[in-house]
């Protein structure tokens, strides 16, 4: 018997709605980039520009920018050293509960899933804290799956609070929140928000998010902007690529993220960017497969784009992988990961969400960076 | 003639202004020292004192510190960064940074005028970094800044003096010093800046992209100081058109 689904343009309860044009803005432009009509002059001309327009943007995360990725990458590494210069900075992830309502079919947190569950009690989540301070680190990013029942905004809030008291910076990666409730966290100590929206493509979006909060798409669409108004002072964006169509969806992370950027100039812009590993030795070559080679040119189409932009480099890849686009595109590592629940002190709670690539600790990491001849950054904010 | 930069009551032989945030901590002493700075700016937010790759504990301790209020997007934000640099025993200087725009990080004049003020009045050696607009530079001298800083092009553009015209006039015009900042790409341009009597250069991109730091630091410092001879030595006029050798008056006798 087929399930009705709900719409996912359709709010939930509690969900508040703000007024914005973003969302429409973004899907028109999407809708509107063909990358097959791309030719390798418009790559050309993209590349001798200091600004890029939608088009140039386009142009470069279309296959025939395939053939200048050595180039845009050349061009990157002035991008990024001019804004950053050879500073690379620092975090680690702390999951404090994995329980969650959705049902989305790619993620190992899925409500559907029989995966151990758990949560920290502060008690454990000070323990935790600790031993990450203790590697030195003094930034970190605070996740939670999405359960508002068995972790809702106050639990969140005690945990904001504690990670504060050990680290400059804290971000949290928790499910989307109406903006009275980012200003709660804001005043609990929080000044980053991470929300990706994995896909920008409707259809896709709604067949892969089946149940749960996060099948609101539009609502999940507007969470940076909801945290700005929150009073947050950074926010990040990222699509899961390969969940759709990665070209659209990280041209559509870029606008995204200019819009934001443009409505509110002072905000902060971060980039993420996980992948859907391609199956290996998958006799059917999908354009749309994500190797390292698609998600080099994402990343160095959003630097591009965005030179000011700071850009994380995750886990999920391999150490070589990562070693290599520091400095060149990433600007932002993280270390010593662990996704389980906990974990870093203690047993974890809670099992992870997906494998890692690369588990050094911060020390190896710190040092992986230094052998590079760039500079390892730990603390970077204050909070004020 | 001893030729000083004076700043607050505080005499500096060096004019060349070293920005420390975006090359490795190992080398900020060789880069001050071939560069001979005697001032080296570094972001507050980035100290991490008692932890892992403290700056502070990089620079030399015989150069001043000039911390800058980087992050704070608004006055009440800036003095509270300055008062934390205080407490953490980075003296009396501070560059004031307000910014309200990560895009092309220019300075908010207005905020940065109001946060002049409040350190002034607290006992600061206040740098504002600013926009460089005569109204504003006036404004800032009445609320006590020891000196302006204005940016030459955007942060990090190496695009050399694209406000030259601007400066100019605060040259002729402000009493105080004025700090070049922001923009400057080039040892040429630099000392541009300085034959058209800027009092000081503030570099960090430039010396920090370099294939070898150090010894652009010292192009720098050389250039800066030739800039500053060349301003003292006083500029032959420069015209577009042949002048003839002989006067044109010297037929007058009495």
């Amino acid at each position: 018997m087929a399930v009705k689904r709900t719409d996912p343009l359709a709010y939930q309860p509690g969900m508040a709605i703000i007024t914005s044009e973003i969302l429409d803005k973004v899907l028109k432009n999407v809708d509107n980039y063909d990358y097959s009509k791309i030719s390798a002059r418009d790559v050309e001309e993209a590349l001798k520009k200091d600004h890029l327009s939608m088009k140039d943007y386009g142009a470069l995360l279309s296959p025939a920018a395939t053939p200048y990725l050595e180039e845009m990458a050349k061009k990157a590494v002035i991008e990024t050293r001019r804004h950053f210069g050879n500073s690379i900075g620092l975090f680690t992830p702390l999951y404090i509960a994995n329980y969650c309502e959705n049902n989305c079919v790619y993620c190992g947190f899925n409500c559907k899933n029989k995966i151990r569950r758990g949560k920290l009690s502060l008690a454990e989540m000070e323990r935790e804290l600790e031993a990450i301070a203790k590697t030195g680190l003094k930034e970190i990013l605070i996740l939670t799956g999405e359960s508002r029942h068995h972790s809702g905004v106050e639990y969140i809030g005690a945990a904001v609070k504690l990670a504060a008291e050990y680290f400059a910076t804290v971000g949290i990666e928790i499910y989307p929140l109406n903006a009275d409730e980012y200003a709660y966290l804001k005043k609990c100590g929080a000044d980053f928000v991470s929300v990706y929206q994995e896909t920008y493509n409707l259809d896709k979006y709604q067949q892969v998010h089946l149940s749960g909060p996060k099948r609101v798409f539009p609502y999940r669409f507007d969470s940076q902007e909801r945290a700005l108004m929150g009073g947050m002072r950074g926010v990040s964006f990222g699509a899961l690529l390969g969940l759709g169509d990665f070209r659209k969806d990280a041209f559509a992370t870029g606008l995204h993220a200019s819009f934001i950027q443009q409505k509110y100039p002072h905000a902060e812009i971060g980039f993420s960017t996980p992948r859907l590993r391609p199956f290996i030795n998958n006799a059917d070559n999908n354009p749309n497969d994500v190797h390292e080679q698609q998600l080099l040119q994402v990343m160095l189409a959003y630097r591009l784009l965005m030179p000011f932009a700071g850009i994380t480099i995750s886990t999920r890849e391999r150490a070589g992988f990562r070693d290599h686009v520091i400095g060149m595109v990433a600007t932002k590592i993280s270390a010593g990961v662990r996704v389980g629940v906990g974990g870093h002190e203690q047993e974890e709670k809670g099992d992870e969400q997906f494998e890692i690539s690369d588990p050094r600790s911060v020390s190896e990491v710190h040092q992986m960076i230094l052998n590079r001849g760039l500079q390892p950054v730990y603390r970077d904010y204050i909070r004020v | 003639m001893t030729d000083q930069l004076v700043i607050g009551g505080h005499p500096f032989n060096s004019r060349f202004i070293l920005g420390s945030g975006k090359f490795s901590l190992e080398i900020v002493k060789a880069v001050v020292e071939n560069g001979g700075a005697e001032i080296v700016t570094l972001a507050l937010r980035r100290a991490n004192q008692g932890g892992e790759e403290n700056i502070l504990d990089y620079i030399p301790p015989n150069v001043t510190l000039l911390p800058n209020t980087s992050g704070a997007r608004t006055a009440e934000e800036a003095v509270k960064i300055a008062r934390l640099a205080r407490e953490i025993n980075c003296g009396n200087f501070i560059k004031v940074e307000v910014i309200k725009d990560s895009k092309y990080l220019f300075p908010d004049n207005y905020e940065t005028i109001k946060a002049t003020e409040i350190l002034a009045r607290d006992g600061f050696v206040v740098m504002p970094y600013m926009y460089p607009d005569l109204n504003v530079a006036r404004d800032l001298v009445s609320a006590g800044a020891a000196a302006v800083m204005p940016l030459a092009s955007p942060i990090g553009s190496n695009k050399g003096l694209s406000t030259r015209d601007f400066i100019e006039i605060l040259v002729n015009e402000i009493p105080v010093p004025i700090i070049v900042d922001a923009g400057i790409g080039r040892p040429s341009q630099a000392c541009e800046a300085m034959e058209m009597g800027v009092d000081a250069v503030m570099c960090n991109t430039a010396v920090a992209t370099a294939k070898n730091i150090p010894l652009m630091a010292r192009a720098f410092g050389q250039a800066i100081e030739s800039g500053r001879n060349a301003y003292l030595a006083g500029l032959g006029r420069v015209l577009n058109q042949a002048e003839a050798s002989s006067p044109l008056t010297g037929f007058l006798e009495d």
